[in-house]
């Protein structure tokens, strides 16, 4: 019998807002045995943070926990001292949180950050502590660990920063690991050095982990066993591999079967067809620094362009030359034949009405002080000048087709939206212009995959409705295998394939393409496995990309 | 050096009972949360408290005469703490109104409101009102002169008052109650003035300049370090001796040049902070889809910046208030701010400023003065509760 470590039992946490304390987590209950990984999943707010940090005994703000047991080695953090507390966490139980550049003291190099929880718990001495974290990196795989240590938080890319994090939780040995979502700020090809290197330094010291994450995919790779939490309750507990192969529940069930998801192709485009946006050797610089390279591409009308790449590839940027935002500094851009001013103060009112975007963060991109009526109503206003009733049986309209109540919605403030109801907000803003063409930057990542699923069915419904154009912007290739008829890869600024959906994903491919496809998590255990073997374990990631 | 002992001993003997509070709460409450994780230092502060509360009452209840001459400490004492006590009471009586008079919205304000804001909020009421109806409410007008000079205020002709003139008279004998009430009015008025002129100039230039950017930031941005490097005080007097000349040649009334003076010296702080808070706006996404859109710069900044910056220039608001008020109350002072006979608060301060020399020994005499003065400070804090208010509630903390 292994020895049991944590024992939540019970557990209720609630959160304070308009002076009434409202639950969030209506009583779990948790085991972990010693060097156990436990996978915990389910969508924003279902109160999987929450658990997490309750395992350490502490809420956030204007949270408590109400009731229940969190018992850590025989003693139970929700009644111990403050001071028993802070003899355990740290030192016993570590802390992975999300954004390592967030969670990162800018103004201390990475060692001293390291050293300051083993000199604190005198596990270590300094100098101990400094040389056990130089071999912690090496473990972790980072590039020169013997110097990466004296730089500072600004000075490694995310995906390391995020290992040097793990480093640090694992500076005293702790018995236990909370990772709250380390992967989901990281692209595809950097998540999996930060997988491979999470799993290996688990094994290798025995610790015991619990994986806060809403990718399955990931998940799978990483725990030992799986709880699915909906809404503060839980819904089950499986192994991970018979929880992948047999769920019980439906809510587990439609989670898995979000990446069925798939649109037919539509017929390849006719030759000599006028494309509506084309870039013709389109280069761009910030400044002096070029970030874009004689990009050339045409989208068709009634078509889903995704251009695919990790992060820094200039997807985004080409997106700000359609736009206007950043003139192109050699090339242009043809919207039906014509070309386009390419600066967007130099646009006629109706060539900028033609072109609409939808943003990433639909937290910053609807302004949190107007009421949806008027976010969607002025362009309406702006565009066709309709005013007052007319007005407003237009935004009704609207909200229709992206299936809100317009009764319900229409005098809500943004803030008072869930993710998707704002991103759905985003969709009926560009509509509202009554564009031919859409360019979606990344619409799906902020969300759940359920709440993604939803948007990316809008979309295709709404292109087939209204004929629309998309230049589908996105480093997830499950998305574009569900969403899009061509594909554009892209790399260091220029593109590096093109073509219809079917052929880019059989072989052959460019090197590069063949990267980001088989770094895209699948829902097999040994994914992960299989394909570090193939790539040769130590050779991923970094390595993988400067070979080419 | 017997006071330094004594405090050492009194110090000591204060660990000494912390050490046994916590010692017989951990026993009595069987080791609650509360006395079981409470460190030395926070038991030190219970009981310290609790002799500064002891110490404060023994103080208080000290006799007022000490053999025909009066003690000025004990009087000023008594007199603070009744002060602060009515305020509180007041303050607590206007809330409880609040909570169950009004619509829905108002209680639910009241209902969250700490005392502090309630404080604030009565007091700015109350100084409208004054400032507002000054001419109904004030029994003498300001400028009227009666033929007794320098009354003590209190009223009570022992002590050399006049209960016709309940706070005296000044010293060319003119009612210091009513010259408090117009001098609302005039400084009130005008801080209010200005200081909306400040932010309206500020706040316009300082989003334009997060917009734009580029050359016409830099001009404005270097322009006001100009202004900003010069101590605003001293070059607000420079200016008022400069406007002077030209208010007696022009024959513009020299008030109107303060107060584009000093809103221009405070418009470069206001700019500051917009165009802080600007920039951070303006890099939002919302920002992006509407240039894109095609909308014009009033649009930008009236409707897409102005409603999220509301809360800092709000807080900035109250606080610019008071800096602009002791502005044109130390202008006062020192003679060129707002002229005789109209009253204000700074220059009476001024006037009767001779008569502090008397604390120690009559202390109604000493507060013809202090009575300006308090009339700024209260006003000062008040506005200050009700700025750590709105921030409060702005920034979304809870509790």
């Amino acid at each position: 019998m292994v020895e049991q470590l944590l024992k939540i039992r019970n557990l209720k946490i609630e959160g304070r807002s308009d002076e009434i304390w409202n639950p969030i987590i209506n009583g779990i209950d948790l085991d972990l045995k010693k060097g156990e990984v436990l996978g915990l999943i389910g969508e924003s707010g279902a109160g999987k943070s929450s658990v997490g940090l309750a395992a350490m005994g502490f809420t956030r703000d204007g949270c408590r926990i109400s009731g229940g047991s969190v018992e850590f080695d025989g003693v139970d953090l929700v009644t111990a001292s403050a001071a028993v507390k802070r003899s355990m966490l740290g030192k016993r139980i570590a802390y992975v949180a999300q954004s390592a550049a967030a969670s990162f003291n800018p103004a201390h190099r990475l060692l001293d950050q390291h050293t300051e929880a083993p000199v604190q718990h005198r596990v270590q001495s300094r100098s101990e502590s400094e040389l056990d974290g130089i071999e912690l990196y090496q473990r972790l795989r980072l590039p020169d660990p013997d110097n990466i240590g004296f730089r500072y938080p600004h000075q490694v890319s995310g995906g390391q920063l995020q290992r040097a994090m793990t480093a640090m939780a694992m500076s005293c040995r702790p018995d236990l690991i909370i990772f709250d979502e380390p992967t989901t700020a990281l692209d595809v090809t950097t998540q999996i050095e930060v997988l491979a290197a999470i799993r290996d330094i688990v094994e290798q010291f025995d610790t015991a982990a619990i994986y806060i994450t809403h990718d399955l995919a990931v998940v799978a790779q990483m725990a030992d066993r799986i709880k699915v939490l909906l809404r503060g309750d839980e819904v089950e507990e499986a192994d991970t591999r018979s929880m992948l192969s047999d769920p019980k529940e439906d809510y587990t069930k439609s989670l898995w079967a979000v990446r069925s998801f798939k649109r037919p192709s539509k017929p390849a485009v006719l030759k000599g067809t006028m494309p509506i946006v084309s870039l013709k050797n389109v280069s761009a610089a910030y400044g002096k620094s070029p970030v874009l390279f004689d990009v050339d591409f045409d989208i068709h009308a009634g078509r889903t362009v995704a251009v695919v790449g990790e992060s820094g590839s200039g997807k985004s940027t080409a997106a700000r030359c359609i736009t206007g935002l950043l003139p192109p500094s050699q090339g242009h851009i043809e919207f039906n034949g014509e070309a386009l001013p390419l600066d967007y103060r130099k646009r006629s009112k109706n060539q900028l009405r033609q072109a609409q975007m939808i943003y990433q963060m639909a937290d910053t991109a609807l302004n949190p002080r107007s009421r949806i009526g008027d976010i969607i109503g002025r362009p309406v206003q702006f565009y066709s000048g309709l005013t007052g009733t007319a007005k407003r049986k237009r935004v009704e309209e609207l909200l229709v087709q992206i299936e809100m109540e317009p009764s319900l919605y229409t005098d809500r403030l943004p803030g008072e939206l869930s993710g998707g109801q704002k991103q759905r907000i985003g969709i009926a803003r560009a509509l509202a212009a009554e564009p031919q063409f859409i360019i979606c930057d990344e619409v799906t990542s902020a969300l759940d995959q359920l709440v993604a699923e939803g948007i990316l069915r809008l979309l295709a419904q709404l292109q087939d409705d209204l004929g629309l154009s998309y230049m589908f912007i996105t480093h997830d290739l499950a998305t574009v295998s569900a969403i899009s008829d061509e594909v554009v890869v892209m790399k260091d600024g220029c593109v590096v394939e093109q073509g219809p959906k079917a052929e880019m994903f059989q072989p052959p491919h460019h090197p590069y393409t063949d990267l980001l496809l088989s770094s895209v998590p699948e829902m097999n255990p040994d994914w992960l496995t299989t394909l570090l073997k193939t790539r040769g374990v130590d050779n991923i990631g970094d390595a993988a990309v400067k070979k080419m | 050096m017997s006071w330094a002992i004594n405090l050492i001993l009194i110090l000591m003997v204060t660990g000494a009972v912390a050490w046994g509070f916590r010692f017989v709460g951990q026993r009595v409450t069987g080791n609650k949360p509360f006395y079981r994780d409470m460190p030395f230092a926070i038991a030190f502060g219970y009981v310290f408290g609790v002799v500064v509360i002891v110490g404060a009452m023994l103080y208080y209840f000290q006799p007022i005469d000490n053999k025909g001459v009066p003690s000025s400490g004990v009087v000023f004492f008594r007199w603070a703490v009744q002060g602060f006590m009515s305020f509180a009471v007041a303050a607590y009586l206007f809330r409880l109104i609040g909570r169950h008079v009004g619509t829905e919205g108002t209680r639910k304000l009241f209902r969250t409101m700490p005392l502090t804001a309630a404080f604030g909020i009565l007091v700015i009421i109350i100084y409208a009102v004054v400032s507002i109806f000054a001419g109904a409410i004030a029994p003498f007008g300001q400028e009227e002169i009666f033929a007794n000079a320098n009354i003590v205020p209190g009223g009570n002709p022992l002590l050399g008052g006049n209960p016709e003139f309940p706070l005296g008279t000044d010293q060319i004998g003119r009612d210091i109650y009513s010259r408090l009430i117009y001098g609302a009015q005039n400084t009130v008025g005008i801080a209010f003035a200005t200081t909306c002129l400040a932010f309206f100039v500020g706040g316009s230039l300082g989003f334009l300049a997060s917009i734009v950017g580029g050359w016409l930031d830099q001009l404005l941005s270097r322009a006001v370090d100009v202004l900003m490097a010069i101590p605003a005080l001293i070059f607000a007097l420079l200016l008022m001796t400069i406007a002077s000349v030209w208010s007696n040649q022009l024959g513009i009334d020299r008030t109107m040049f303060m107060i584009l003076i000093i809103a221009m010296i405070d418009s470069t702080r206001v700019y500051r902070l917009s165009r802080a808070v600007g920039q951070n706006i303006v890099v939002m996404d919302y920002i992006e889809a509407a240039k894109l859109r095609g909308e014009g710069m009033g649009y930008l900044i009236f409707k897409e910046i102005l409603p999220n910056a509301m809360a800092p220039l709000l807080a900035e608001f109250g606080l610019r208030f008071c800096f602009v008020f002791l502005t044109i109350a130390s202008l006062s002072f020192l003679g060129v701010g707002i002229q005789p006979p109209l009253a204000d608060w700074g220059t009476m301060v001024k006037d009767l400023s001779q008569f502090i020399n008397f604390a120690a020994f009559a202390p109604n005499v000493a507060t013809a003065p202090l009575l300006a003065a308090s009339a700024i400070a209260l006003l000062t804090v008040a506005v200050n509760f009700v700025v750590d208010w709105m921030l409060h509630k702005s920034s979304g903390l809870k509790e």
